[in-house]
């Protein structure tokens, strides 16, 4: 019987995605930490050592990526969190125009982020753009909103959050509903508002949704480029430079040794930060 | 009194959304149908003569037709990476779910590892190199195939456990091999799993943009989401004919929003809620 079991389930199944994706993900991920330590031209290499990590923290126009990134990382996955569980419950609640709702909340999670990025840098232009002529219309005099260095990157991060949010709140919905009806009805029993509903039934019992939402959202904005490559190519200055567009413009540079040790940074900043969230996210996730 | 709250709650949220969700493809769809002068206005108004027409026809023959060329490039990489990707990570999942030893905590987590991890970039170039795959469309199409193994094969698995093994003995004492069992039987009931795969991975596929960006560059073999950016840096003046791109490209995955709209979700939550 067990060769048997041994031969209808065989590795053999496995082995094509394994073979692509040792040799596609694995190897390369491997690689880098050998790369990351020399002046490498892809024919030809030299080992430097830790050189390139030193440069990379050294030089300010490159120690500001990983800066940028966790703060990039936290605003945009506590605002996700935040906003995904207010409507979360706002759309599993009584009202009549939830499904269109959700489907317009939802609908920039589709759409390229390339073309979310232009559209609104347009519409962030300080002089022209829609958000500060509706601005001055109610006498409000705009910022520059992408030229002005102390708030590029959170406006970046504004623009990231409209775009997920549909995600993370479709994730609450999921998570509210299966909620049982029975906490509601014991709920009530005891008289509680809708307050206490929020507080002490939805927040709590959702907890695996909010686990998700911090997982994706935290990883996701640790891992971006494409918003903040098409709104600003981590101008003015260096003021929204995240670790993976610095990868990409030291990759443009030539210089590949370089791009790796941001690429193992960005590994070990993920690992370092994603690995824990997720055990201790797990361990007091609680028991529907 | 409490009906009047709630209808001017739910005019207030709808509101709320035509401001906040609606405007920026408004604002992209009145900018496509400018002229050059007009749309470097930037304005919300109306295009006072409208010129859609004129203006998708520039924009598909600019370059070369290189539009159309990104068109027929990413149909090819997302129909490719697809089928390869669904018969693979089916195989795959068939396996890691149905026969657990030792290898299979390593398994489990080199998958999770692949969720987690941002690929690393240079070293995947030079791999790719060594194998004469860089700058090439099949190149791209394992790399996508490989990205999004984790994902799909974690479908697959959590899908595989609710077949019971009941189906594979019958199918085994009737004398069907591994092969048989699996192409006849397991994989026509993981129809499910694998349309939403497909519903999902053709988004994630044809939206890409960093992954063509470093694995398939140069204007020949451009995809879509290439060709915004290309035309970013040319149409500095001609926003209208970058709206217009914009527009162009934004209508297949609206197309698969209208039909599919609840499998996405399903879907989306499916993969991530419990993985």
């Amino acid at each position: 019987m067990n060769s048997i079991f041994k031969r209808t389930y065989s590795y053999w199944f496995l082995l094509p995605a394994a073979i692509i994706y040792f040799i596609i993900f694995i190897l390369p991920t491997i690689m880098s930490f050998f790369f990351s330590m020399t002046r490498w031209t892809l024919s030809d290499w030299e080992f430097i050592g830790f050189e390139n990590f030193i440069t990379f923290f050294q030089e300010q126009s490159l120690s500001i990526g990983f800066k940028n990134t966790l703060i990039y990382a936290v605003v945009t996955c506590t605002l996700k969190v935040a906003l995904g569980l207010l409507l979360g419950v706002l759309l599993t609640s009584k009202i009549r125009t939830k499904s269109y709702l959700r489907s317009v909340i939802f609908f920039p999670t589709l759409v390229s982020t390339i073309a979310v990025g232009i559209a609104f840098s347009m519409m962030m232009h300080p002089t022209q753009g829609v958000i500060n002529t509706a601005l001055a219309a109610i006498g409000i005099d705009g910022p520059d909103w992408l030229g002005d260095t102390r708030i590029a990157l959170l406006s970046v991060a504004m623009v990231d959050v409209w775009k997920g949010l549909g995600f993370a709140t479709v994730i609450y919905i999921a998570g509210i509903l299966s909620i049982p009806a029975e906490y509601y009805e014991a709920l009530q029993i005891d008289g509680g508002n809708s307050w206490h509903k929020f507080w002490n039934i939805i927040v709590p019992l959702s907890r695996p949704a909010t686990n998700s939402v911090i997982i994706l959202a935290f990883i996701g904005g640790l891992r971006s480029f494409d918003l903040v490559w098409a709104m600003t190519k981590g101008g003015p200055g260096f003021t929204t430079d995240l670790i993976a567009s610095i990868i990409y413009k030291q990759y443009q540079g030539g210089f590949y040794g370089l791009a790796t040790a941001g690429n193992v940074i960005l590994f070990l900043v993920v690992t370092a930060l994603a690995f824990p969230l997720y055990t201790y996210l797990n361990r007091k996730e609680v028991d529907l | 009194m409490r009906k009047i709250r709630q209808w001017g709650f739910e005019i207030g949220a709808v509101l709320f959304t035509i401001v906040v969700f609606w405007i920026p493809f408004y604002f992209i769809l009145v900018n496509s149908g400018k002229d050059a002068k007009e749309s470097s206005l930037l304005t919300m108004s109306w295009a006072s003569n409208s010129q859609y027409w004129e203006n998708i026809k520039t924009v598909v023959v600019a370059r070369d037709f290189m539009l159309v060329r990104a068109f027929i490039n990413s149909t090819v990489l997302t129909v490719a990476s697809i089928a390869i990707l669904i018969v693979l990570c089916a195989m795959a999942g068939y396996v890691l779910q149905r026969r657990t030893g030792k290898l299979s905590p390593l398994f489990n987590f080199l998958i999770l590892a692949g969720l987690i991890i941002p690929p690393a970039i240079v070293p995947t170039i030079w791999v790719m190199d060594g194998l004469g795959l860089f700058k090439t469309l099949i190149g791209l199409i394992l790399i996508e195939v490989a990205l999004g193994f984790p994902f799909a094969v974690l479908l697959y698995k959590g899908f595989m456990s609710g077949i019971p093994r009941e189906v594979d003995e019958a199918a085994v004492i009737d004398g069907a091999g591994g092969i048989r069992l699996f192409f006849g039987i397991i994989l026509p009931l993981l129809q499910p799993v694998t349309a939403t795969i497909i519903v999902l991975s053709s988004v994630t596929i044809f939206n890409d943009f960093t992954n063509p960006l470093y694995f398939l560059p140069g204007s020949d073999n451009v995809t879509v989401q290439l060709t915004l950016y290309n035309f970013q840096s040319q149409y500095v003046t001609q926003y209208n004919l970058l709206f217009t791109n914009i527009l162009l490209i934004t209508i297949p995955p609206l197309l698969l929003f209208i039909i599919f709209n609840k499998r996405i979700v399903a879907g989306m939550t499916a993969g991530s809620v419990k993985g």
